[in-house]
């Protein structure tokens, strides 16, 4: 009886035996970082929006503080989309009739809501809230980027679990002075490690292993 | 879909058993039919995984402000019901709330009845000024005043420059002789080109700014006079 394989396929064999390995922990990896991608997480990339804000020009450019529109941020899980009441404050007035802000104008007049494309989307699963970290010396640029140089705004964080205990695990190295909190300027001191585990103590941040306890954010 | 992929494979053995020297037909046709049903399969799975996931990102129920289908407005949160009383804010302590001190009934926003003028006219915040309360009114009205009138409550803030009406200045006689209830009043009720803010800012918090608004004033004004003496010194060193 002749042989079916020619002996080359002795090599093959034993490579490919070797070599699926090698091909399962790639296909582990790609799907790893597949996952964790901004193709995925969405993270990095700007979202359209029925009236095209830009964060960059009102509290970049006018220095309008986070809490003149996110007025619920300090008291509340929700920071608070303002409603289209605050844009008029200034818009009465300013390009006030300009067909940029038509739809603003006539949400205004005819109480019609306008469908804002939503950035930051947590799955409804995790509980978060807003005020618990705000009050704890967590600030916005930590959690939401350079805002205030944002024309049109994006994610800057996977908002995955694995990015939330990061800090969870260790929040000296995030956490910042109070009155910082809302400064988007605010760059970590040289001595970060030290200072947080100051401020962690002084604001009384519960120990890792009770705020990466799994009810701590699943409730 | 299925159809033409299987036209498509009974073309390719056609051709392949025309060709000659192809020793491996069969098998051939199995590694093709094995990598097909992986490339097919592999993304049919990812999308799978995808969709299992999404049913528990985004249950079906009411996070703050999601859309609904239910009601005619496509909002799932409700307007309040008229005379609607926040559970926080009872009002049950007019003075308080409302800066009421005569101990009378709850003032409306809307109303123009003697309780309101009587607001207006308070000379005095409806609980102790502390240093804490200063420091509170310096931080909102940072937030939510200074956009038009300017830290120093000159009136040419970030928005008046931008081209809104410009606010008059803190610092004319008109305002430094009203009331500090005017402040209040105005906060509440709004005034010529600004709205109200009392959706924006809580009633401690308009009185706390309007304090605030009276120490600014009172800082054009100063002399060497009103600096506690320990202070003093500082101060004539830096003259010198």
């Amino acid at each position: 009886m002749p042989q079916i394989f020619h002996r080359s396929t002795n090599t093959i064999a034993r490579v490919s035996i070797f070599g699926g390995l090698f091909f399962l922990a790639f296909l582990v990896w790609a799907l790893y970082e597949l996952q964790a991608s901004s193709y995925n997480t969405r993270a990095f990339v700007a979202r359209a929006q029925p009236v095209q804000f830009s964060h960059k020009h009102h509290a970049g450019d006018d220095g309008i503080d986070c809490r003149y529109c996110h007025t619920t941020v300090e008291t509340s899980a929700f920071a608070g989309i303002p409603p289209v009441k605050t844009c008029m404050n200034c818009h009465s007035q300013l390009f006030a009739d300009n067909a940029y802000l038509a739809i603003v104008r006539d949400s205004f007049k005819n109480d019609k809501a306008i469908h804002w494309t939503r950035v930051h989307d947590l799955p409804d699963f995790a509980y978060f809230n807003h005020s618990i970290h705000v009050n704890k010396g967590v600030g916005c640029s930590t959690c939401h980027g350079r805002v205030d140089e944002m024309p049109l705004t994006w994610q800057v964080a996977s908002l995955q679990m694995e990015w939330c205990l990061e800090c969870h695990r260790a929040p000296e190295k995030y956490v910042r002075p109070r009155d910082q909190v809302f400064n988007m300027d605010w760059q970590p001191p040289p001595d970060q490690v030290e200072q947080g585990k100051k401020l962690v103590e002084q604001y009384r941040i519960q120990s890792a292993n009770v705020i990466t306890s799994c009810s701590t954010c699943h409730r | 879909m299925l159809k033409i992929e299987k036209s498509g494979r009974q073309k390719t053995e056609d051709r392949r058993q025309k060709r000659s020297g192809d020793k491996f037909p069969r098998r051939r046709e199995r590694i093709w039919r094995w990598l097909s049903t992986f490339c097919l399969l592999s993304p049919a799975f990812c999308l799978l995984l995808s969709g299992c996931r999404q049913d528990m990102h985004d249950q079906p129920k009411y996070t703050p402000f999601r859309p609904s289908e239910f009601f005619a407005d496509g909002r799932s949160e409700r307007p309040l019901v008229d005379g609607t009383v926040p559970r926080r804010d009872l009002r049950a302590d007019p003075a308080r709330s409302d800066g009421d001190s005569s101990g009378g009934r709850a003032f409306q926003p809307d109303e123009t009845s003697a309780a309101q003028t009587d607001l207006a006219k308070a000379t005095t915040l409806p609980f102790p000024l502390t240093k804490e309360v200063l420091d509170r009114g310096q931080e909102r009205f940072n937030i939510s005043c200074a956009p038009c009138h300017s830290r120093g409550g000159d009136g040419d803030g970030m928005v008046a420059q931008r081209g809104f009406r410009h606010p008059p200045s803190y610092h004319i006689d008109r305002l430094r002789e009203a009331p500090l209830g005017h402040f209040y009043d105005v906060m509440t009720n709004g005034f010529g080109a600004m709205p109200s803010y009392a959706d924006q800012v809580a009633p401690r918090d308009r009185w706390a700014i309007a304090a605030y608004i009276r120490a600014l004033q009172l800082s054009r004004n100063a002399t060497l006079a009103d600096v506690p003496p320990a202070e003093r010194s500082k101060l004539e060193e830096k003259k010198q």
